[in-house]
């Protein structure tokens, strides 16, 4: 048993809120400036460039990348050897979000209730997953998630008969449909399995994978490949002005589901896809 | 080719506008986003006036990030425009000229644009570094309240945003997608 006190999880969470924020990941960055220089659109290019710039420029000066700074999504993957000691988890992980949106001046863009609106002030309650793994070692994630891109994510409880077309057809559909709206160019997380819930967080988990990274099955990678490039064929580009652009990546991640079902969800995130981990 | 255009918006100037165009912003424009208008709408039909002079105002889709100490704004980029559609023919026949976002507008807003001669700008999402510093000053003005959602006037100068849609209706997300696959 190994004990860990819940103020470090605090700490760790507040510094992920505001590094995350600021720096663009690396991988992320890459596929960036690797597919602009593939881009043949001029438009294109020198919204990439500005994109490019832009995210150089917050780092530099320590200005969020977005101003969206997004609902906190914390993942926890706790080793069960581990007791957490000094207070509950969920209410340290909160306290790092409330301490990180607040030094880092960023903003509080969560509304206590759905309808009747009211705005926290703090960016609580972060959005907490939680998974049991063996060992003792706490493996967090902060992953800011704008809604702008969130807003154009959909989910469909497609039918075994609707095969691998049903699924690819969906998926593009769903970003033909988001268009400029989700801020091309995007990465589309894919869940696909399990059940109406799992397959929901399977496709948000989907992308915290490194873009460009592909699944390790040989059949989905392909299947990655295929719908990066037909969704590059649909001619949205970057904010939707026209051009190659339109994604960076697909990263499909799936789970085993019922013989009557095929669930499918796809999660849309902007080209400022941000997350950030560190192991206690 | 960028043009400059100084604000408030001219009817003038905003006809001389075309799809496309990429223009440099210098003036005032207000932010406002889903709050802002949901209030500003509904205490106009209580009799209460829009807490800015409407007459060829451009209205800024934004809910920037805070300032730093020592600086002017956080990040500020633009929001999604098609959450506004709903108030947003209301405001133009109000005599708001332009409204800087990003993303899709509705036939509604586009029949509006045409009707009151008005201009949607699109700025790039997701670049609230780079266009905080074309933001010069940034005063309160109205709805503290609502946090980052609050009406501001800010200073633009020398503000890159693209014209979506013209005056003529004419929209730079239908036409730029097609215009780009038949030249591949």
């Amino acid at each position: 048993m190994r004990e860990i006190d819940v103020s470090i999880v605090t700490e760790a969470v507040e510094r992920m809120c505001i590094s995350s924020n600021l720096h663009l990941p690396k991988d992320v960055q890459e596929k960036l400036l690797e597919l602009r220089e593939l881009e043949d659109g001029e438009i294109a290019r020198s919204i990439l460039d500005r994109i490019i710039e832009n995210y150089t420029l917050a780092a530099e000066e320590q200005t969020p990348i977005c101003q969206d700074t997004g609902m906190a999504c914390v993942f926890l993957e706790i080793g069960q050897e581990v007791h957490f000691t000094g207070g509950g988890l969920y209410d340290a992980v909160n306290e790092g979000v409330r301490r990180g949106y607040t030094k880092g001046y960023l903003r509080k863009s969560v509304e206590a209730d759905p309808v009747r609106r009211g705005n926290t002030g703090d960016n609580t309650p972060a959005l907490i997953t939680t998974d049991i793994v063996p060992g003792d070692r706490v493996k967090i994630t902060v992953a800011p998630k704008g809604f702008g891109s969130e807003n154009m994510s959909a989910l469909k409880m497609l039918k075994p008969s609707e095969g691998l077309d049903g699924i690819r057809d969906f998926i593009l559909k769903t970003v033909e449909c988001a268009g400029p709206n989700p801020c091309p160019p995007i990465i589309v997380g894919v869940g696909i399995g399990g059940n109406f819930d799992h397959v929901a967080l399977l496709a948000k988990k989907a992308l915290l994978r490194p873009a460009g990274s592909r699944n390790p099955d040989p059949f989905y990678a392909s299947l990655e490949d295929e719908l990066l490039s037909e969704i590059n064929g649909l001619g949205i580009g970057p904010q939707g002005f026209g051009g190659r652009t339109t994604a960076l990546g697909v990263n499909i991640e799936t789970l085993p589901t019922h013989i009557a079902g095929m669930p499918c969800a796809v999660n849309i995130s902007c080209h400022v896809t941000r997350h950030e981990t560190e192991v206690i | 080719m960028n043009r400059r255009i100084s604000l408030p918006l001219t009817q003038d100037a905003a006809m001389s506008l075309h799809m496309g165009d990429n223009v440099l912003l210098s003036g005032i424009v207000y932010t406002a986003r889903d709050a802002a208008h949901e209030r500003m709408t509904r205490q106009l039909a209580e009799g209460v006036p829009i807490p800015f002079d409407t007459c060829d105002a451009v209205i800024y889709y934004v809910g920037p990030s805070p300032a730093k100490p020592g600086r002017i704004i956080g990040s500020a980029g633009p929001t999604t425009a098609g959450r506004m559609d709903r108030w947003a023919p209301q405001l133009l026949s109000l005599g708001v000229r332009g409204m800087i976002g990003k993303g899709k507008r509705s036939p509604e807003v586009i029949e509006a644009i045409r009707k009151y001669h008005g201009i949607y700008f699109g700025a790039i999402g997701g670049a609230g570094a780079l266009l905080a510093k074309h933001i010069v000053k940034s005063e309160p003005v109205a709805y503290e309240d609502l946090g980052p959602e609050a009406v501001r006037r800010l200073t633009v100068k020398d503000f890159p945003v693209t014209v979506i849609i013209d005056c003529d209706g004419n929209d730079l997300h239908e036409s730029g997608r097609s215009l780009y696959l038949s030249g591949r």
